[in-house]
């Protein structure tokens, strides 16, 4: 915590000390003291000088640690490159580890079959793949911070649960709709707003994000306001219905019908809605478009020097991301049978975007892996639920301090001149559009 | 006329509150370049502070209401200004020259951090609290019976904010702290070369801010009777928008712009609906963000390569 490194015992434990001595201020009232309203409003209090003391002497432990670390790992001095030999072995690794991931996600209904739990974590963890790749595009690709990513999310499902449940169309005709809903909503926000520069930018998607889900709250009317939309039929094989009925998928097939052949089949249904947003991102990268997409991330006014229109560059990244936030929404929807505001608050969007950090910004396997990490750690601490937030957020200012390129921060330009050279993300300059 | 009268009253105080907060945004922003994401979550602990330093001391038998307030008011800044302090050195400090992201992405999962930990330590019931500061005048009767109400608590938040405001002011433009502000504001480089510690100004930016939102927090406190961890984020994300409004970068700027916004919420809530109204507070950020960027009072930014 304190600015200058230690060195010599005296000064680590003066370190401590301080450090100690802050959090002792710091924790005093707000741990130390407990307040809560009685039966009759009246607030009432109690003492936590045990937890308080234990607290002060976790960050007395902690900084006393942390400077001898500092001390054996040295000054951190300029950054260092990888050395070449790790590097190939990473990249082996690398090259075989999508292929190898896919295979095992494709088998994951086969060899979790009687896993109820199991399949539903794959859904969930999937859905938010689809969701950091998707937004992949707009923050990893494009380089514009989306802070309101959920209002994709939300159109997205609130447009496939009202049509559905006014309408009965079926899941195959909403999903395309739902994607195209998104995508219009995206360009209506990001036309205007789009010019503006990148936290100012993320402000304003915020912003956007919350008028979203207040008026979802409040259009009771049309969306049914804080109680949701429940009710929204389950997606059927191609219009044959996955129940237990006469003309249901498993009576045609004539094997014996069993609930887990739907959640195998919603499995397969996010996997490859996932894999086509993989497939058309990769494909968009390699078009002009999304080389301008990658332009625009390092450097907005060297690429309007090369005659790059910003603005439209920039609306197409958001369009598509929009889309993909859509298709999930969509998915959502048909998943949970129920949707209500509840789904779409700003943590969901955190999230989102922290999926995208952590995997590298840019990388599909970096955001595919984060988001296995993150829900998978999210599952551990189940049922902790204030804390989970609490160790979310942490850990997400670590990230930032320890690598703000996130973990799988390695950018491999898709464009080079002559010869591929692996060079180390941290030597990319961010430009200042 | 009365009623509009009486909204204009609420309006101003509710825009004192959001024009403290308002200051820590447009200060930060003004010397570091980033939205301090979690400065209204710094305004909630000073809520929370402040109803404890409450709570002990009615519990010690002090009855004398201007004490209480006083003593209130300066452990809720100290301590809050210690939060702010603690915030910038362990999450953006690190950061300072890091890629543009990152400082915005570490004050988002502060923001999260803070606001779970209070809700562990606090729980996440609403604290109410009974009026401390009750009665007020009656400044005005209109024949059909309607009145105009100016209670003692909005006498004391705008006070409050007056004299925040003046001592803020001077601290800005008369003392060398306030001198090594604006110095860090031009050109961060070129102060350090003059003898300006940075650092220190930096932190002292942190620090000012969260004592005024401590400030804030306590008057949310007096004048809405509670407080609950949830609390901070619309109004920090209000206490933006008002930042933006007035010209982000300015510092009567901020306090125009929380007028301002209070001013629009209160008689949005008044003349047409109460649910929209934060409805109305995001969509004017975003009007003003594409028509006015640069605010009421802004400079116009160049764009340097």
């Amino acid at each position: 915590m304190t600015a200058k490194p230690a060195t010599g015992t005296t000064s680590i434990l003066k370190t401590a000390f301080v450090n100690a001595l802050i959090a002792l201020v710091l924790f005093s009232l707000m741990v130390g003291i407990r307040t809560e309203a009685g039966a009759s409003g009246q607030l009432t209090y109690w003492t936590r000088f045990g937890e308080l003391a234990s607290l002060v002497a976790a960050v007395f432990g902690g900084s006393i640690v942390i400077e001898l670390l500092r001390q054996w790992i040295g000054p951190t001095g300029a950054e260092k490159l990888v050395p070449p030999a790790v590097q190939s072995g990473m990249s082996f690794i690398g090259r075989y580890l999508a292929p190898a991931l896919l295979i095992f996600t494709l088998l994951v209904p086969v060899i979790f079959y009687n896993q109820r739990y199991i399949l539903d974590l794959a859904i969930l963890v999937l859905t938010y793949v689809m969701l950091g790749w998707g937004l992949n595009v707009v923050v990893g690709l494009a380089g514009l911070l989306d802070l309101g990513y959920v209002a994709f999310y939300a159109v997205g499902a609130y447009s496939y649960g009202l049509l559905a449940t006014n309408f009965g169309w079926s899941f195959w005709i909403c999903l395309p709709l739902a994607g195209i809903l998104a995508a219009f909503w995206g360009v209506l926000l990001g036309f205007p707003v789009l010019r503006l520069r990148g936290d100012y930018l993320a402000i304003v998607t915020l912003a956007f994000g919350e008028i979203i889900r207040l008026v979802i709250i409040n259009w009771q009317e049309l969306t049914g306001g804080p109680n949701g939309v429940s009710g929204i039929p389950r997606p059927s094989f191609f219009g044959i219905p996955l129940d237990n009925s006469d003309d249901g998928l498993a009576a045609k097939l004539g094997i014996e019908y069993s609930p887990t052949h739907r959640i195998i089949f919603l499995f397969y249904l996010i996997l490859a809605l996932a894999l086509l947003t993989n497939w058309a991102t990769i494909r968009l990268r390699r078009l002009p478009i999304g080389r301008a997409w990658e332009a625009l991330r390092e450097d907005e006014v060297a690429c309007r020097a090369l005659g790059i229109n910003t603005t439209t560059t920039k609306l197409t990244a958001f369009a598509t991301g929009a889309m993909f936030g859509g298709f999930a929404g969509a998915f959502f929807a048909t998943r949970q049978g129920f949707i209500s505001p509840e789904s779409f608050t700003f943590q969901e969007s955190a999230l989102v975007l922290a999926i995208v950090v952590l995997g590298g910004m840019g990388s599909q396997l970096g955001v595919a892996l984060a988001a296995l990490a993150m829900i998978g750690g999210f599952e551990l601490f189940r049922g902790l639920e204030t804390y989970r937030m609490l160790v979310f957020g942490m850990s997400m200012v670590l990230i930032m301090i320890w690598r703000p390129r996130g973990l799988v921060g390695h950018r491999a330009p898709t464009v080079y001149l002559t010869k591929a050279k692996a060079i180390s993300s941290d030597l990319v300059k961010e430009g200042h559009g | 006329m009365d009623y509009f009268a009486q909204q204009l009253i609420n309006g101003l105080v509710l825009g004192s509150i959001y024009g403290l907060i308002a200051i820590g945004y447009t200060m930060v922003y003004g010397i570091v370049g980033m939205i301090n994401f979690a400065h209204g979550d710094v305004f909630m602990i000073g809520g929370f502070i402040a109803l404890i330093t409450f709570l002990l001391l009615v519990s010690t038998g002090l009855t004398a209401v201007p004490v209480i307030l006083l003593i209130v008011i300066l452990v809720s800044m100290a301590i809050t200004a210690l939060y702010g302090w603690t915030i910038e050195r362990i999450a953006y400090r690190p950061l300072r020259h890091s890629f543009r992201l990152a400082p915005m992405l570490s004050a988002i999962g502060m923001s999260f951090v803070l606001t779970n930990y209070s809700q562990v330590a606090q729980g996440a019931r609403v604290k109410p609290v009974p009026p401390v500061i009750t009665g007020g005048y009656t400044l005005h009767e209109s024949a059909d019976g309607f009145v105009i109400q100016l209670s003692n608590i909005q006498i004391v938040v705008v006070i409050t904010t007056i004299v925040l405001l003046a001592i803020f002011t001077w601290l800005v433009s008369r003392t060398r702290l306030g001198r090594d502000m604006r110095a860090c504001e031009q050109d961060q480089t070129m102060a350090a070369l003059l003898g300006v510690d940075v650092d220190r100004t930096i932190s002292m930016t942190f620090v000012i801010g969260a004592a005024l939102a401590a400030v804030a927090g306590l008057m949310y406190l007096l004048y809405y009777g509670l407080v609950d961890f949830f609390m901070g984020f619309v109004a920090g994300i209000k206490a933006f928008t008002a930042a933006v409004l007035g010209g982000i970068g300015s510092l009567p700027g901020a306090m125009l712009g929380g007028l301002a916004i209070g001013l629009i919420e209160t008689f949005w809530s008044a003349y047409f609906s109460v649910e929209y109204k934060d409805v109305a507070a995001f969509s004017i950020l975003i009007v003003v963000l594409i028509f006015m960027p640069t605010g009421l009072l802004g400079r116009p930014e160049v764009e340097k390569v």
